[in-house]
């Protein structure tokens, strides 16, 4: 069974993961939103610099969060000076990270959501009386929320299995910032720490695929609901 | 005046004009398919921006270029029944109907349970749309743009898909409205025969 170090690793993978995603959620859907109901100047750009994080390698988007978040960094030294936040080698640094790396899954999936609700059904709402903030809450929120999930869970999974920008940004610090891919990577550098490993791979894999099937369930309902409700 | 416009739109790739005043209680805008009768209607409803021109629709200017009027849709006031209904699909019928009653600026002409009873929906009124035939999706649509104290109504194909029978009351409910309230109709058709039985003035866009 597991040993209660292994227990916290998970319970601080799973804090992690849960606060990087809530911490993206509302912002991965203002520029899911942006992206796919706005045009503007400089739309192709932003949505390229979202999805950077998925094609960079890890270890420079660490090392980028660390210039900038870092405790000399523009952010990071302000965080420091005002409120005496320090994310660098904390918890709450390797949320950051995570949260950085599931941006762009969960702002895909949010567009893809936002870009099925037909606008001709938010033009109805315009004409039955309804403000364009209305509509949006009443309309476009409701209609893209199974694609929000589906964009949670995956930023979730996402969360749980980052590795490079994490150990560059927040460092490997037992108790702190050692989430699951770390504490493997570190039990494979001790001897005699297959066990271990072993036990922490199979809860990775049970939480990913966990995560994975709800996310595919959600969409799935989703798709399915309205023909089949009575 | 009912409607008086001189406008032009563009939904595709070329212009359409459309100029006309009406000051009959139902008009009827006839003309081939690709006419852009339905973006005239679009226009007004103001989902579609013109490029140019001017929309009066019961007496209010909604759109005036050259003076600068351009009324966001919620507040023309148009009971806009679309050709494809464009229920909403996350929200039972009751909820539909009361979407835009609930938002309504002035006192409806017309109460809840009267549309119930009229276009015959009360047993459908818990039901999702994806549940309904396409005469009660029709009749839940036109329930809802009569809800929503429209001051006037634009209706795009309301008898067209429907078997004879649903046509015929939907007709006759049509012309009840034409002669009972004092909300001015724009009625899209291709139906020569409907278009002769309910409306008093005639459109030909080309």
């Amino acid at each position: 069974m597991l040993t209660p170090a292994e227990w916290s690793i998970i319970l601080l993978s799973l804090r992690v993961s849960i606060v990087a995603v809530l911490l993206t959620l509302p912002l991965a859907y203002a520029l899911a939103w942006l992206i796919a109901r706005r045009r503007f100047p400089g739309r192709m750009l932003l949505d390229a610099a979202i999805h950077l994080p998925l094609v960079l390698p890890p270890v420079v988007t660490g090392w980028l969060l660390l210039l900038l978040l870092g405790r000399g960094g523009p952010i990071g030294g302000w965080l420091d000076r005002t409120f005496g936040v320090t994310l660098v080698f904390h918890w709450t640094g390797a949320a950051v990270a995570a949260a950085v790396m599931a941006l762009p899954l969960m702002v895909r999936a949010m567009r893809l959501s936002i870009e099925a609700v037909d606008r001709r059904l938010v033009d109805a709402a315009r004409t039955l009386g309804a403000s364009p903030g209305r509509a949006f809450f009443t309309i476009t929120l409701p209609l893209s929320a199974p694609g929000i999930a589906a964009g949670a869970m995956l930023g979730f999974a996402r969360s749980l299995g980052e590795f490079g920008a994490t150990i560059t940004f927040a460092a490997n610090i037992a108790g702190q910032t050692r989430t699951l891919p770390l504490a493997i990577y570190t039990g494979l550098q001790l001897p005699g720490g297959e066990g271990a490993v072993a036990r922490l791979a199979v809860i990775s894999i049970v939480l990913s695929l966990g995560a994975l099937l709800v996310s595919e369930w959600l969409v799935r309902r989703s798709q399915g609901s309205r023909a089949h409700v009575l | 005046m009912s409607f008086d416009l001189d406008c032009t739109v563009q939904p595709g790739d070329r212009p359409i004009r459309a100029s006309f005043s009406s000051n009959a209680r139902l008009t009827a805008l006839v003309g081939p398919s690709g006419a852009g009768k339905t973006s005239v209607l679009n226009a007004i409803a103001g989902t579609l921006h013109p490029i140019s021109g001017r929309i009066v629709a019961a007496g209010e200017v909604l759109f005036d270029s050259a003076a600068g009027v351009d009324l966001p849709p919620e507040a023309r006031g148009a009971g806009y029944v679309f050709q494809d209904a464009r229920l909403f699909p996350h929200r039972r019928v009751l909820a539909n109907l009361t979407y835009g009653e609930k938002l309504a600026r002035r006192a409806g002409w017309i109460g809840r349970d009267e549309v119930v009873d009229l276009l015959g929906i009360g047993h459908l009124l818990d039901r999702w749309p994806a549940t309904l035939s396409g005469g009660e999706v029709r009749r839940v649509a036109i329930a809802r743009a009569l809800l929503c104290a429209p001051r006037f109504l634009l209706l795009d194909e309301p008898l067209s898909s429907l078997d004879a029978e649903k046509a015929e009351r939907l007709a006759a409910l049509i012309e009840r409205i034409r002669d009972e309230i004092s909300v001015p109709i724009l009625l899209v058709s291709h139906s020569a025969e409907e278009v002769e039985r309910l409306a008093e003035q005639v459109v030909t866009l080309t």
